[in-house]
């Protein structure tokens, strides 16, 4: 499967997108392109990520959820999708958890992650500091 | 008709375009696909290429095998099919035939053998809904109904669809489009699914329900001799005794 892999790498490299380090707990903002008829926007969706998948791959995905108007809505976006403008990290959230499936039973004041104090930027991948 | 490849199945991922479009992607490899053998009209009432894919260790190849091998010039090979081409079309043995072959946006048929599924029963092999989960069924949810009438017609008729052998058959998927051609790794990329497991090998043919589109080479996408040549050298080794 190792060309596959390679695949995969050399897409993501052609792709050339620049992603935040973020992980599940922390609030994000994604810019995603919306067309409508013909011309495109950007929309903003603001939420925690609750969850990422999908690993070092091309599939990889994560995530978002938000309460909207009362309602709670979650999106799964592509991590490489050409549709997603840009990922910005607002905050910084910590948390015990891969997957914060628990937020989906909870409302208000018991669905609060608190912030992550400690935050260090990765160091293996340059370029990526910014954000924290 | 041009000729088909052999190609191995790598597996599936997905690529993104710029307009935001997402393609899933069978990639399908090229592993030393050469012409081992010719059928022609005069000889055998048809006109053929026999292509071999893939390297075989020459020790765990029959003698008999080996000196077709050796014959050709060609190292043995791990794979072999024919192909029923046009008399015009006939490539010489021994040529490489690279991934170039095929050009993005042409549709092309795959054929595999599918994943074998073992004994499946009716629901899994041919969809049906199976019985109630209440109302006074016990134990057979899953079972296929009535399979008939009464005492006419007195038998089960002939193909009734029950539960059996499900999968392991030769499959074909026609008109996949081939989105991508990497010939340095003699890669072919057709958007959705092929038929078999990942390993498994695959034939990959011109479809035959579309027009071939402009550019296709022909005979075939032949590599030039140093390859091949290189290859015969392994295969005489191989195949000594003539």
């Amino acid at each position: 499967m190792d060309i596959l892999r390679e695949i995969e790498a050399e897409e993501i490299r052609r792709l050339g997108k620049n992603i935040p380090d973020f992980k599940p707990g922390d609030t994000v903002r994604v810019g995603y392109k919306v067309t409508e008829g013909s011309r495109t926007r950007v929309q903003n969706f603001e939420g925690v990520c609750i969850a990422r998948q999908g690993g070092e791959g091309i599939g990889a995905s994560f995530t978002v959820r938000k309460i909207s108007f009362g309602e709670g809505v979650e999106r799964v976006f592509p991590l490489y999708s050409t549709n997603i403008e840009y990922i910005e990290v607002v905050r910084r959230g910590r948390v015990r958890r891969a997957k914060l499936f628990y937020l989906r039973s909870r409302r208000g004041k018991a669905a609060r992650i608190p912030e992550k104090t400690n935050y260090k930027p990765k160091k293996t991948r340059a370029g990526e500091a910014e954000g924290a | 008709m041009r000729s088909g490849v052999i190609a191995r199945k790598l597996g599936m991922t997905r690529l993104f375009l710029e307009d935001g479009r997402q393609v899933p992607v069978t990639v399908l490899q090229l592993d030393n696909v050469q012409v081992v053998a010719q059928r022609t009209a005069e000889k055998d009432g048809y006109t053929a290429v026999q292509i071999g894919a893939g390297l075989a260790k020459p020790k765990r190849v029959t003698k008999p095998m080996r000196g077709h091998f050796a014959k050709a010039g060609v190292a043995p090979k791990r794979k072999l099919a024919e192909f029923r081409v046009s008399p015009e079309n006939l490539i010489p043995v021994g040529a490489e035939i690279t991934a170039e072959h095929f050009v993005p946006g042409q549709k092309v048929d795959v054929s595999g053998t599918s994943i074998g599924k073992g004994f499946a029963g009716a629901m899994k092999r041919h969809n049906f809904g199976g019985l109630r989960a209440s109302h006074g069924v016990s134990i057979s949810h899953r079972s296929h109904g009535s399979t008939g009438q009464c005492q006419d017609p007195g038998k089960v008729f002939k193909g009734k669809r029950m539960a059996g052998h499900m999968g392991a058959v030769r499959v074909t998927t026609q008109n996949l489009e081939v989105v991508r051609v990497d010939p340095e790794r003699g890669l072919v990329m057709v958007k959705g699914a092929v038929p078999g497991a990942r390993g498994g090998w695959v034939t990959i043919r011109d479809a035959v329900k579309r027009k071939l589109p402009e550019g296709v080479p022909f005979p075939a996408a032949i590599r030039t001799a140093g390859a091949a040549a290189e290859a015969a050298g392994a295969a005489s080794e191989g195949g000594a005794e003539e």
